[in-house]
């Protein structure tokens, strides 16, 4: 058994206290033959520190396209050639998407707007939106919607908006080479708010952006250190007409790796499998990270592109004798 | 859904669909909604939904899955 993963063993099995950015680098560094004993030590960690349950959640864009910021995995920003037209999903509608979400069993509905922050067309739409659900579905609600103000925090608490996302992307020293319309501060900056305002903070990114495998190491500490309720973990899906529209999917073995790893670095957050494993992983692969750490899945489709069905991923959860977390356990 | 070999437009890449090889777009467009409308392919606007997902061109209406 390698060095580092003995220390895993005591220190976040045992112990509850994450690796730190050396000790996640290690375990990004071990090589494949220990794969499976990586895996089988974050999916301990997780059933000791997390439990068994799955958190599942659905998520839809209120707001598609024909944003001014320049994300350069994004098919959303407006500044590309993407094929992604603006388009603005009406009330019924999204009433209409929640109550397919929470028909899967999902207890997470979460509204995302491709935005740089809300204007007032927006934060209107979302308090008739989350009022019209709330009266007609059992779900909780979350939502995304870029950089916030005070005001606009507060105004999303007093909607009943329980979570909020804002993802960091990447670490810090690589995220100019992804995003130059805003800095890595200024989302830290939203998170701090939406933090002290009580609701539950959500911050992930995306692996395979370009960034070093150092790097890789560096986002775990730095999510580590916000240590936000929720991670969601994206594989880059590489978008036509976009800056990074050419770059390889990320290796399924790196990418069961670095959910080892980022389990190791927070052994009691949610960590959610968002977009990109469809192509980073395949069928077998989504069950390798069920069991390497992941915790919660994102079900059915995702903005702009397609998941697999949501009857799939609820059979592989019932297989695997992981239940699905219930609404009265999240309240 | 519509064969891409029946169609005038490649609906992911907005190509000739007779022009080119499109398995690329066709493997593609299993885990990704139509961009372009086949038969005119003008830009659609493309609605993903946690199930589904439609598509409207503002010549040829609406195609849903
Ligand atoms: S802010 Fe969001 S929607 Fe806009 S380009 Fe960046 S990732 Fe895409
Ligand atoms: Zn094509
Ligand atoms: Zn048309």
């Amino acid at each position: 058994m390698p060095e580092i993963l003995d220390q895993a063993r005591d220190q976040v099995l045992h112990n509850g206290v994450g690796l730190d950015e050396a000790g996640v680098l290690a375990v990004l560094n071990l090589p494949d033959e220990h794969l499976s004993a990586t895996l089988q030590l974050a999916h301990e960690v997780r059933m000791r520190w997390c439990g068994p349950e799955v958190e599942v959640e659905g998520i839809v864009s209120l707001k598609t396209g024909g944003c001014p910021e320049d994300c350069h995995f994004c098919s959303q920003s407006g500044l590309f050639t993407s094929p992604v037209r603006s388009v603005w999903l009406d009330i019924p509608s999204l009433v209409q998407a929640a109550k397919q979400t929470a028909a899967t069993g999902a207890t997470e509905f979460c509204i995302v707007a491709a935005v740089r922050g809300p204007d007032d067309r927006l934060m209107k739409q979302m308090r008739e939106g989350v009022a019209a659900i709330k009266a007609e579905v059992d779900i909780q609600v979350a939502a995304s919607l870029g950089m916030l103000t005070q005001e606009q925090v507060d105004e999303l608490v007093d909607m009943g908006v329980h979570r909020y996302n804002h993802n960091l992307e990447t670490c810090r020293s690589y995220f100019p080479n992804v995003v130059t319309t805003h800095s890595w501060e200024e989302r830290w900056e939203t998170l701090r708010m939406v933090r002290e305002s009580g609701m539950e903070v959500c911050c992930g990114g995306i692996l395979g952006l370009g960034e070093t495998v150092e790097q890789r190491a560096e986002f775990a500490a730095q999510l580590a250190e916000l240590d936000p309720h929720e991670v969601p973990l994206n594989f880059l899906n590489p978008r036509p007409g976009t800056p990074l529209g050419d770059r390889p999917v990320v290796e399924g073995r790196d990418a069961l790796r670095a959910i080892a790893a980022f389990r190791l670095a927070m052994p009691r957050t949610i960590l959610r499998y968002a977009g990109g494993r469809e192509i980073t992983l395949g069928d077998l692969g989504t069950r390798d990270g069920l069991l390497g750490g992941i915790n919660a899945v994102i079900v059915g489709n995702y903005l702009t592109t397609l998941g697999r069905p949501a009857t799939d991923d609820l059979k592989l959860l019932d297989e695997l004798k992981m239940p699905v977390k219930a609404l009265s356990a999240t309240l | 859904m519509p064969a891409v070999a029946a169609q005038t437009w490649c609906d992911r890449c907005g190509e000739a669909a007779a022009s080119g090889a499109h398995e690329q777009c066709a493997a593609a467009r299993a885990l990704e909604p139509p961009r372009y409308c086949a038969r005119c392919r003008r830009r659609m606007k493309v609605q993903v939904l946690p199930i589904g997902w439609s598509a409207i061109c503002v010549e040829h209406g609406e195609i849903r899955s």
